[in-house]
Formats: structure tokens, sequence, C-alpha cells
């Protein structure tokens, strides 16, 4: 017989090895958190149903955040609203997702218990239903407390269409809002390098904010959508220009939202706050007569407040994301090489 | 208030004010005229401000070896390679030479190969270090001028005073100063063997930070046995067009001085404290600068009393043979502005900030850096 | 050559002085600037306060570009 365990408990290596012990674990801890009649079947795959007559969006990814916790989300957040987001970004509406846990052998259950607890919180949110999943526990230092893996199925709306190829020249750029903050509130938990600032994350489902928007007609004149995450804002300008070598977008500084503690926080590193991670905002690109409207529509949503226009598609630097400065003069914006780091010069 | 302050050294309309007096002053030069700014951070500014098109057609800015980094020779990162792959130690860096490939790996690839290689902010993170690791000896890869050197000696000493004994310096720290000098030199001999140069010096815009410890007196010679203008200058675009028109002033009346934009910041002397800390724990010797050679008094080494902390004395490092740069690299063209970025073969070709094959690459402060992350096509 | 940050020293301690910019603190290193108080500016780089920072020279400097943009310009 498997003792109940504790909250206080660390999580053994048997928790992981298919047994009692898993047993235990899934009823106790993943089914009290994931209510769904699917999950709860315990079959080796989720059998889903569909309109056999619309499109599915179908995404993966991995989290391995560090630390598991940062102001504004956890790991848990973090992974459901990043997937969330991804089957956004193609026009989907979110459905079912899978969840699997690869975790550190002494983690406590509590901190395993607070992860559940905030993907519950926001799949019961946003109406997404956790369907099926995979627990495994691996040894000390394999993993660095836990790493979770999503996939995620949605239907993708009958009104929308968007791909690289709808792109024209003298389409607008929207951001939906101030950038930077979740790679900054990560930095700043791991240390910050002995820099002190309020900054959280920006983590969250922009499902409210585009489910308004897919609702309007206007969203057939959206021609493409992007979660700007790692690489932040340039990583996502420069994929479409490497995609598109036909057409160039032009962004202007001083239009680009962000707070005045990321700003400041970016000047006393030097960092460029447009190579730096979101997890709560969207890059759309938009028929220019469409634009306003759009933004319009997302600042009814409080996720997209400072949503604002940053930008144009043009065709006078083909292959390139250039920015214009403060005095009007033009630069090059650079796909990131790598994570940003403090220099001394 | 200091929000406001900087704000304002930015302001368009200031920034514009001081355009139009540069217009005006460079209209009576009827030549071309090249100044350097010896300093990569004020590369970096000029590049991320758009600065050098707001210049006048006949103004070029050239852009100096001021990037410690930069001018690190590969068989310095070799020798952190060697130490971190042959002896179990912690090997703390600054962020700036993570990614620096040396000649047949960086400290990003050792690091994910399992060697440990720590970023510090702050060389004073290395104490911290030493007591959680007390297992372990740790490496600090020292480099920079004389701006970074007096806090590295201020931490070489309380290491000594403490009696830490798992801490050692690489030494890879130049005295810029000297190296400024040979840069001179070989700019003239260009001009006097009548080499076709597309540009001789014609004054300097002076590293600022750098001469918040060393002051404006240690530049003196530069006018006085060169003839040449140079103005100490911040590294805002206020401060940096300031600098421009103050050298451009010089040049019309034919007297070149030492000037100091940065008054806020700089003083005659420097900081003398600071400068006392670095002479207490260090001493000169000669020293290679990748893309100008070896410059007589530009290293450091440690003093008597230091010597135990210095990595190379603590651990058998084999001699490395000076490695030559790479084939039709031109930088030691572009270092005394002999030639821009992009009219070296291999710019944007086969040197990248992905792959860099010579020094001015190397780091974001780089002159080929800069121009390629910001201004590699005319935009 | 060498980024360097300026910032306000809120607090002394010994070797060491609380700074602020903009709600953002850092401890820095004050060896070398013994004589650094409270409420004045400083330049940072690398951990290490390097040099104090004039505000009224600066505010000085501010002056006079202003009154060349009189009207131009917002308020300081």
């Amino acid at each position: 017989m498997v003792e109940k365990v504790n909250l206080k408990d660390k999580i053994l290596i048997s928790y992981g090895t298919g047994g009692k012990y898993t047993q235990e674990f899934i009823n106790n801890y993943v089914l009290k958190h994931f209510k769904s009649k699917i999950l709860s079947e315990l079959l080796d795959s989720a059998v889903l149903n569909f309109e056999m007559d619309s499109k599915i969006a179908f995404t993966t990814d991995s989290y391995t955040v560090s630390p598991i916790f940062f102001p504004g989300g956890d790991i848990g957040k973090l992974s459901i609203c990043g997937t969330i987001n991804d089957l956004l970004c193609v026009g989907a509406i979110p459905k079912y997702i899978s969840v699997s846990l690869i975790i550190e052998e002494g983690l406590e259950f509590e901190v395993i218990d607070k992860i559940l607890s905030s993907i519950e919180e926001v799949a019961n949110e946003e109406n997404v239903e956790i369907v099926t999943g995979d627990t495994k526990v691996v040894e000390k230092g394999s993993c660095d407390k836990v790493f979770i893996t999503t996939a995620g199925i949605g239907v993708v709306n009958k009104n929308i269409c968007l791909h690289y190829n709808r792109i024209s020249p003298g389409d607008v750029v929207i951001i939906s809002g101030n950038i930077a903050e979740h790679g900054l509130a990560v930095l700043l938990s791991r240390g910050g390098f002995g820099f002190d600032c309020k900054i959280q994350s920006d983590c969250s489902s922009l499902k409210p904010m585009l489910e308004q928007l897919f609702n309007k007609e206007i969203s057939s004149h959206i021609k493409f959508m992007r979660d700007p995450t790692r690489g932040g804002i340039s990583a996502v300008l420069n994929e479409v220009v490497h995609k598109r070598k036909d057409v160039s977008i032009e962004i202007e500084e001083e239009l680009v939202p962000l707070s005045g503690s990321v700003k400041n926080l970016c000047e006393l590193l030097s960092f460029d706050p447009l190579n730096i991670a979101n997890e709560g905002k969207v890059v759309i690109i938009v028929d220019k007569n469409f634009a306003e409207e759009t933004v319009k529509v997302l600042r009814q949503h409080p996720l997209g407040k400072n949503a604002r226009i940053i930008g144009e598609v043009t065709t006078e630097n083909k292959g390139r994301v250039i920015l214009k400065t403060t005095y009007g003069t033009k630069r090059i914006v650079d796909m990131p090489i790598a994570e940003e780091l403090p220099r001394i010069c | 208030m200091l929000y406001d302050i900087i704000q304002s050294f930015r302001d368009t309309n200031i920034v514009k004010k001081e355009l139009e007096v540069i217009t005006y002053v460079a209209k009576d030069i009827k030549r071309d005229v090249f100044i350097m700014e010896v300093c990569g951070t004020h590369t970096m500014q000029i590049s991320k401000f758009g600065l050098r098109k707001l210049l006048p057609k006949n103004i070029k800015l050239i852009s100096g070896p001021g990037c410690p980094v930069c001018v690190t020779p590969i068989e310095y990162v070799d020798k952190a390679i060697y130490i971190v792959r042959n002896y179990n130690v912690i090997l703390a860096t600054f962020g700036d030479l993570f990614r620096v490939p040396g000649s047949e790996s960086s400290l990003e690839k050792e690091k994910s190969d399992g060697k440990d290689v720590r970023i510090v902010y702050s060389p004073e993170e290395i104490i911290a270090l030493s007591k959680e690791s007390q297992d372990k000896d740790i490496v600090f890869l020292s480099i920079g001028f004389e701006t970074t050197m007096p806090g590295i000696a201020a931490v070489a000493k309380e290491i000594k005073d403490n009696g830490i004994n798992n801490v050692y310096f690489l030494l890879g720290n130049k005295f810029f100063l000297p190296a400024l000098e040979v840069l001179i030199l070989h700019s003239r001999s260009y001009i006097l063997s009548n080499i076709n140069t597309t540009s001789s010096i014609d004054g300097f815009i002076l590293p600022g930070h750098l001469s918040s410890i060393i002051g404006e007196k240690s530049y003196l010679w530069i006018s006085k046995k060169y003839n040449l203008p140079g103005v100490i200058t911040g590294f805002e675009p206020l401060d940096i067009l300031r600098g421009i028109r103050m050298i451009l002033e010089m040049i019309i009346v034919n007297k070149p001085e030492i000037k100091n934009e940065y008054t806020r910041v700089v003083t005659y002397e420097g900081n003398i404290d600071a400068k006392k800390f670095i002479l207490e724990v260090f001493t000169f010797k000669s020293s290679k600068w990748r893309g100008i050679g070896v410059v007589p008094d530009s290293g450091v080494e440690f003093k008597e009393g230091y010597k135990q902390y210095d990595a190379e004395v603590k651990f058998d490092i084999p001699k490395i043979n000076n490695i030559s740069e790479f084939t039709g690299c031109r930088c030691n063209d572009v270092l005394i502005g002999k030639i821009t970025p992009f009219e070296c073969a291999l710019f944007a070709t086969v040197c990248t900030p992905e792959n860099p094959k010579g020094a001015c690459m190397v780091s974001q402060e780089g002159a080929c850096a800069a121009y390629y992350k910001y201004e590699r096509d005319d935009v | 050559m060498c980024i360097a940050i300026p910032m306000k020293v809120i607090a002394i301690d010994g070797k060491y002085a609380v700074c602020e910019y903009e709600g953002i603190r850092k401890l820095a290193r004050i060896d070398f600037l013994s004589e650094v108080k409270v409420g004045e500016y400083v330049i940072i780089h690398t951990g290490f306060a390097i040099q104090k920072l004039d505000i009224e020279d600066a505010l000085e400097t501010i002056r006079i570009y202003k009154e060349l943009t009189s009207g131009q310009t917002s308020e300081v």
C-alpha cells in the first residue's frame, strides 16, 4: 500500500516508474487539478471530437525557464499561455492541450502542486481542456527542478487566413502592448546582475483579447500574427523579411511602447528592448485601411491597452528590418545573434 | 532629475541646433576632415543614433581601437580555454568575452561541454564565488582598460587582505594611451611614405569614461607632440556632436589643443585614488594588441606581493605561439582609419558577428561589428 | 570602450553605496570616491563608482542650449 503523500514530501524516482507510486501521483495530483472527462479515462491517447469541415491547428513547445517562479508567473502558467498563444497566432481557438512533466527527483510536492494549480487556473479561465499527459522523474541534476512539454490543438477561425504570402507593401505593423517585460523579469529574478527593479513578466493568455478581434469582420484583413517570445520583436520582424525578401519592414523607435522601468533598465544594461522576450504580446500585420480599427479593438481589452501601430511594410530596403531613430535617421534592426549579456564595453 | 538631464542631451531640437552649428563651421573647412572616435562605445552610439548620416558630407568619422575585447589576442582566449579544460576551476568572465572565438573553441562552447564558466557583471562577484566554492579555484579573465583596472585592483587587494587563496587572474588588461600613440605613428608613416590612404587623422574624439580615471592632462602630448586636436567627449548624442564641433573649431583656427566636452564627469587630474589602486597592484609590460601588434608598456603584470594571484604563474600553460590573423583581414587598416569596414573584402561576406575573422568584428563595439549591425547597407 | 552608467547615491555604508536611477537600485563600490555624499551623482562601471557626475555642470550645459532653442523644447 502506497502511503498518501504529504505536500511537504519530496518527489522520489519511484513516482515516475509507472507503478503504484505513479498511480498515486496521477490520482491525487494530476486529476485533482485537471478535471477533464477525456483525461480521466486515462487511455493511451485522448480521443477528441471535431467539426470535420474545420481546419485544425497543432503546436508543441517545451518550457525550461529558470527560476521556475518569477514575478508575474511560473513555469506552469508560462507553458499553458505559451501554447494557447501559439495556436491563436495562426487564427485558431485553443481547445485541447497535453502536458508532460519531467521532474527532478527531490522536488517538493508542494512545488509541483503550485505549478499544476497555475496550469489549472489558466485552463479554466481560457476554456481549454488538458486531455492527456505524462510524468517522468529523472535523477537529481538531470534537469533543473521541472521541465514541461506541451502540445496544443485548436480550431482555426474560418474568417481568418494568416500567411507570410498575404503581406504586401503598405500593410501596417501593430504591437499589442509594452515590450520586453518577460525577459527582464526573469533576468531580475536570476539576480539581475545586482540591479533591483520591479518588473513583472507579461506572461498571459492572449485569448480574451484576440477572440474579440477574431469575432470582428476586420479579422479577415489581418495578414500575419506572431507572439514575439525569444528574440523579441527583432526576431519576429526579421523572420518575416527572411521569408519575404521582396519587402522590408520599417518601424519607428518613438512608437515602440515600453514602460519606463524597462526602458531605463535596458539603458543601464545596454540591452536592446527589441531583442528581449515577451510572453503576452502579439505582433500583427494588417491591411492599412483596417489598422486603426484593429488597434481600437485590441485596446478594448486590458491586455491591449498599450497597443500601437509601430511601423509599416515597405519595399525601400528589401529583406531588411529598418528602425527610424528619433532624429529621422535610419538603421538596421538585425536578427539577434544570441541572448543579451551584460558588457563592460 | 538625472532622467530629464539625459533626455535633454538627446532632445531632437537641441541636437538639431548643434548640427546647424557644425554644418556652418564645416563649410569653412574646404576639404574632408577625418575625425577618429577612438572609443568603441562612441562608435556604437554613433551607429545606434544614426549620427553619421546627420553630419555634413566633408566630416568623416573613423572608428579607432578602443574596445578591450577586440584588441585581446586570440592566444588569450586559448589560454583561458586551456585552463578550464585542464584544471578543475570556475572561469569567471565579463559577458563580452563569452562568445569570442579562440583558435578552435570559445568559452560558450566550453560551457556547453560541461566546463564551469560564469558570467559576471562586476569583478567583485569573484569574491563571493570564491567563498561559495572553496573546493575549486576561481580564474577571473581580467580584461579592460584603465577604466576597468581600478576595480580589478581593488578586488585583488581585498583578496590579499582577506587571505583568500583560491582566486587567480588571467591578466589581459591594457593601458590605452601607448596604443593610441602607435596608431598616430602608423598613420603618419603612411602619409610620409606616400601610400595611398583614404584618410589621415585630423583629430580625436577621446573616450569619456577612460578619461574620468586618467584625466585631461594625460592627453596633452597629442597636441604638443603631434599637433593634433582632441576632445574628451561624453556619450549622449549632444555630447558627441559638441565634441565634433569643438574639434572643427580648433582645425579652423589651426590651434590644436586637448579640450574637455565631458566636464560634468572628467576632471583635469582624473581620479587620483583610482590611479593609486592601479599602481599599487599592477606594473607595466609590453603587450600584443590584436590588429595593431606589440605595444611597449601597454600591458599589465602583478607587482611583488600579488604575483601569487597570476593564473599564468599558478597554472602550467604551454606556450601558445602567436596566431596569425586570418588571410585578407584588414583590421589593422580599419583600426588606423586607413580604410572603412566596407572597403575590406571580408566584411559581411566571410567575416560576420556570428563568425568573426578579425578583431573589429569580435565584439559588439568593434568598428566592423557596429557597422555590420546598424549600417551594413545604406539604409 | 567602457560602458558606465549615471546613478544617484541614496545611502552609504563603508565601501558600498546604494545607488538609484528611476526606481532601479544597485549596490556599487565606492573605493575610489571615498568623499562622495548621499544625494550626489556618480558614474558606475563594472559595479564600481569611478567618478562623480557634477549635476550643476550638466544643468548649465542644458540651460545654454535651452536658451539657443528657446520655445522649441519642452521644459526639463
